[in-house]
């Protein structure tokens, strides 16, 4: 059933197929825009970061798609899959990103936005009544938690930047 | 009985004396019978009771501007009259009525010489229920022009039919005893007899002609900020564009004004305002605005005295220079100039055919002169000018709305179709309209707005263009019917003068202009501008003649007949 | 029998452009824009149809990353330009984009008469309490001791306070929103437009580049107290009262929207000729 306010109510198999679908989708998004944003401001090495993780995304939520087996869950998620609170939870947050970000930030927006679905999940399954959604829900519980697992393990590659990592030399450019 | 072929009457007053209304019947009156005239006013700065003149010149044929003398003042009383100075001259041959009771005569008409007749009109109408001194005023002018009382009387009953009964019977009375009194005068001003025309005829000021060409044109869409001299037009605009579907919105300002009308045009419905130099002088950035982005638009600009808030009831020709140049950058844009109240019809028109088919602003100098002055004139003929700018349509593909074409225009596509959406755009932009600072899209572009002015073919009415003679006079607007007036005088004495009077300003046509110049050896260029603009404008963008001399003023004082017919005689 | 033709359901994706913004990582616009996209979706509003009309800053370089029509005009002055556009259009769909400098400063006339007039449109401004397009300088509703290289030591001066003027002014409809919850403002924008007459919404939307501080502002934001009055004593009395940061819908009204006498179109040119007729 519904979980906090402004999430989408979860009420079938279908629906927390498209909304699993939807947050994966949705972080296919967020990452292509956040590697758009890094192109058009010239790091390169975080559009490689933000690349991966969108290809990454993608095929979870591809997966999402072949095990729903015989639910259109595009169509689906289109319908209901909306969130009135906040944003989807795996979304990662567009108000961090920072034009001389490192790989260690990108990591860490992807960690909390994990988190924020791993959180979603568990709450889906907590409050589900009906055994088939609960053993699904727990199925994206242990999905998020393995990817929770990665991206600490690829922080792991990556110091914490120095505390000058933002700064730069060049003042900032009026453009009109 | 010496018949002149024209009469210049002057009615002057102050403080509700109607010095203006009487003007304004004497014009209709001899309109309805037949004559043609002109009727200027000039006014202190009060806004009500203020001393005024009514400046009325009729004829048996068109008259363009006022003459240098008036044969009739009528000074219902001369309070405050010395302001008038030598705009109201008179002579020996001239008659001055005089109320006894109405102060002392202006210094410069007491010592003209002129005829003085008092005739207490005051007292006369008080003698009559509701009787006004301007209604004696105007019978006596009839008596003395030969003007039918029978025709002032009929034009009564329709002016003043919501004044009531009593008022129009209180006027008829005062027409008549000044129409009496006027009897024993040994002095008339008879015109010749109205030739008779099948034309029909209008009585209109420059700025109603210049509204009903913009209608005319296709202008829909009206934005208003009032400033003398050019309220009427948008006044007159507020209930007949409603009649043809259109639209007016008073704006706050007119930041506002020019903005909304460029929002309407980028709409796709054809857009006007109206102002005078300091609206203008706000408009311009916008109007950089529109010649960037390629939208259609006309400002007509009734420039007044300047600079800054300068003489706003007087007319001047000084605002050329910012309506070629104002914009920053470059700019190039369409600016005409009417040259009669008649011409503001077609001149304006005109300027919204051609904004509508190079896409590009139009500013319209019209001046104070012409723009509130009244004339009767035969109606313009339609002209098959009407604005229609290239639509896109079934667009497959990227549009492009600023494509390169081989005559610079770029079809436009309308909000509403499909396929069609892009950003208009102040910044510098490619073919698609997305802002860049590249030098090769920002000089294709500059190029396309450039050419597609300079290669569009005007024709005729680029100018008017008179005579054959080597001495021409070169000048614009509303002088262009002095300089005519004048170059007849010359004729007359036997010098014969020819006349170039631009009504495109910009593009410039140097082909055309060559054209006339060639054979030239002087010409005399006549303007009212102190910094002479249109002398510089000229030297900056053509080759003249090589012997020039300059015939140029600031206002109030309009450049007269008599001044530019004594320069051509100087010179020959 | 008339062919309808059928269009396939909107999608946010519908409303953008392939051109890339030119605002800083971090910038609230980016949400803005997410905002309009999915608002004009729900709409489900045929992009030819709407036309987004914007000035100069970078909030008003929105127009040109919708697939929309627009219009990025001059420097305050898109409400003038986007009442031409309306009256003369207005089966269009018309949304003003703006920010704190551009429609406040240079803007605020227009501002107040955009209210009054009370035509059909919705204007957005994207208020980041600052000057950011030309580096920082202080805007109508910079905080008064915030230091700047313009006013060293802060200007000193009560900032404006649009809310309140819009709604003195006319304006019928009042929300506030934050960028950082866009489908909250996706969900207001719907309401703004749907609901007739001029619809203001503020949407706060930090500036990454000039106003680090306003990574604070995710934590100031709170839903407003209580729901949206039709009562403009009781939203004036709200309004002046609240902190800056209350979000939603604080005003309703019911004014009717501006509509000018337009005439039917088959009038004859020569009946104007009368008025000159001798």
């Amino acid at each position: 059933m519904t979980v906090a306010a402004g999430n989408p109510t979860v009420a079938s198999l279908a629906d927390l197929f498209a909304v699993a679908y939807q947050i994966e989708a949705d972080a296919v998004e967020r990452y292509d825009l956040l590697a758009d944003q890094m192109a058009t401001h010239n790091n390169p090495e975080l559009v490689g970061v933000f690349r991966d993780l969108s290809r990454a995304e993608a095929i979870h939520r591809d997966e999402i798609c072949r095990i729903a087996d015989g639910i259109d869950v595009v169509a689906h998620a289109q319908r209901m899959a909306k969130w009135n609170r906040g944003e989807s939870p795996e979304a990662a947050s567009l108000g961090e990103a920072h034009y001389l970000m490192t790989p260690w930030h990108a990591l860490q927006l992807a960690l909390a936005a994990e988190q924020r679905a791993l959180a979603f999940f568990q709450s889906v399954a907590g409050s589900a009544t009906d055994p088939a959604i609960k053993k699904l829900a727990d199925e994206f519980v242990e999905e998020e938690a393995e990817h929770v697992n990665l991206v600490h393990r690829l922080l792991r590659k990556y110091p914490k930047p120095a505390d000058n990592w933002s700064s730069d030399p060049d003042p900032p450019v009026s453009q009109e | 009985m010496e018949e002149r072929d024209s009469v210049s009457v002057a009615v002057v007053g102050s403080g509700g004396a109607g010095a203006l209304t009487a003007g304004n019947f004497l014009l209709e009156a001899a309109s309805l019978a037949g004559w043609q005239g002109l009727l200027s006013r000039t006014v202190g700065p009060q806004i009500r009771g203020g001393e005024a003149a009514a400046l009325v010149r009729l004829s048996d044929r068109p008259v363009a501007c006022l003459s240098d003398r008036y044969d009739l003042l009528i000074g219902i009383d001369w309070l405050n009259a010395d302001r008038f100075g030598a705009e109201i001259e008179v002579g020996p041959r001239s008659l001055v009525i005089s109320d006894p009771r109405g102060g002392e005569l202006p210094a410069g008409v007491a010592a003209a010489g002129a005829r003085i007749i008092e005739l207490p009109m005051k007292e006369m109408a008080k003698a009559i229920p509701d009787g006004r001194a301007n209604m004696i005023a105007l019978g006596v002018i009839a008596r003395l022009v030969g003007l039918s009382i029978d025709v002032l009387s009929a034009l009564l009953e329709k002016r003043l039919a919501d004044k009531g009964r009593a008022a129009i019977e209180a006027s008829r009375a005062g027409i008549n005893a000044g129409f009496e009194a006027a009897a024993g005068y040994d002095f008339t001003l008879r015109l010749p007899a109205p030739k008779p025309s099948s034309a029909r005829r209008w009585l209109v000021s420059g700025n109603e002609a210049a509204a009903l060409g913009a209608i005319r044109g296709g202008v829909r869409f009206a934005a208003a900020y009032p400033i003398t001299p050019a309220t009427e037009i948008l006044e007159w605009l507020a209930p007949n564009l409603t009649k043809v579907g259109g639209v007016l919105l008073q704006a706050e300002d007119e930041l506002a004004a020019i903005n909304m009308i460029i929002g309407a045009s980028f709409g796709g419905t054809p857009a006007l305002t109206a102002t005078s130099g300091p609206g203008l002088s706000l408009m311009i950035e916008a109007l950089g605005l529109a010649t960037a982005a390629e939208i259609p638009l006309v400002v007509i600009d009734v420039m007044r005295g300047g600079p800054s808030t300068g003489i706003p009831t007087k007319s001047e020709q000084a605002d050329l220079n910012i309506a070629v140049y104002g914009c920053h950058g470059d700019a190039p844009h369409l600016v005409l100039a009417p040259q009669s109240i008649g011409d503001c019809l077609f001149t304006t028109q005109w300027a919204t055919y051609l904004a509508e088919a190079l896409q590009s602003p139009a500013i319209v100098l019209s001046d104070q002169f012409i723009g509130q002055a009244r004339a009767a004139i035969e109606r313009p003929a339609e002209i098959a000018f009407v604005g229609q700018r290239v639509r896109a349509a079934n667009i497959a593909g990227t549009y492009k709305r600023y494509a390169l074409a081989a005559n610079g225009i770029s079809p436009m596509a309308i909000p509403g179709t499909r396929g069609g959406q892009y950003t208009a755009d102040g910044l510098t932009h490619n073919e698609r309209g997305i802002p860049t600072s590249g030098e090769r899209d920002h000089n294709a572009q500059l190029d396309k707005r450039r050419d597609k002015l300079a290669q569009f073919k005007f024709g005729d009415h680029w100018a008017t263009r008179e005579g054959a003679s080597e001495l021409v006079v070169i000048t614009w607007g509303s002088l262009t019917g002095t300089a005519r007036e004048a170059i007849g005088r010359a004729a007359g004495d036997g010098v014969e003068t020819s006349l170039l009077a631009p009504r495109l300003l910009s593009p410039v046509q140097p082909e055309q202009f060559a054209a006339v110049i060639a054979g030239k050896a002087r010409a005399l260029i006549v303007e009212q501008s102190h910094g002479a603009q249109f002398h510089r404008y000229l030297r900056a963008h053509y080759d003249l003649p090589p012997e020039v001399r300059v015939l140029n003023r600031a206002g109030p004082m309009p450049i007269r007949a008599s001044e530019i017919h004594r320069a051509i005689m100087e010179w020959s | 029998m008339a062919v309808v033709e059928m269009r396939p359901a909107c999608k946010p994706g519908d409303y953008k452009s392939d051109i890339k913004p030119i605002w800083c990582p971090g910038c609230g616009d980016y949400h803005v824009l997410m905002s309009f996209s999915r608002a004009f979706a729900e709409l489900a509003l045929p992009p030819e149809d709407l036309v987004v009309v914007s000035g100069i800053g970078c909030s008003s370089r929105i127009p040109a990353y919708t697939s929309c029509y627009g219009f990025h005009g001059v420097h305050g002055r898109a409400l003038a330009l986007a009442a031409g556009l309306k009256v003369t259009r207005p089966e269009l769909t018309v949304v003003v984009a703006s920010g704190d400098g551009d429609g406040y400063s240079i803007g605020g006339n227009h501002f107040l008469h955009a209210c009054r007039r009370n035509i059909d449109m919705t204007y957005v401004v994207m208020d980041n309490h600052i000057y950011g397009m030309t580096k920082g300088q202080p805007s109508p509703t910079t905080e008064p001791e915030f230091d700047t290289a313009l006013s060293p030591g802060g200007t000193g001066l009560r900032p404006f306070h649009p809310l309140v003027i819009a709604l003195a002014s006319g304006a019928n409809f009042i929300a506030r929103c934050f960028s950082g919850e866009p489908n909250q403002t996706a969900a207001v924008l719907v309401e703004a437009i749907r609901h007739p007459g001029f619809s203001f919404v503020e949407i706060l939307s930090p500036c990454v580049t000039f106003r680090p501080d306003e990574r604070e502002w995710k934590n100031l934001v709170h839903p407003a107290p209580v729901g949206a009055t039709n009562d403009p004593a009781k939203a004036a009395r709200r309004i002046m009262t609240d902190d800056g940061f209350n979000i939603g819908i604080l005003y309703r009204g019911d004014r009717k929207p501006y509509r000018p006498a337009v005439g039917q179109a088959g009038v004859d040119l020569a009946e104007l000729e009368r008025d000159f007729e001798l």
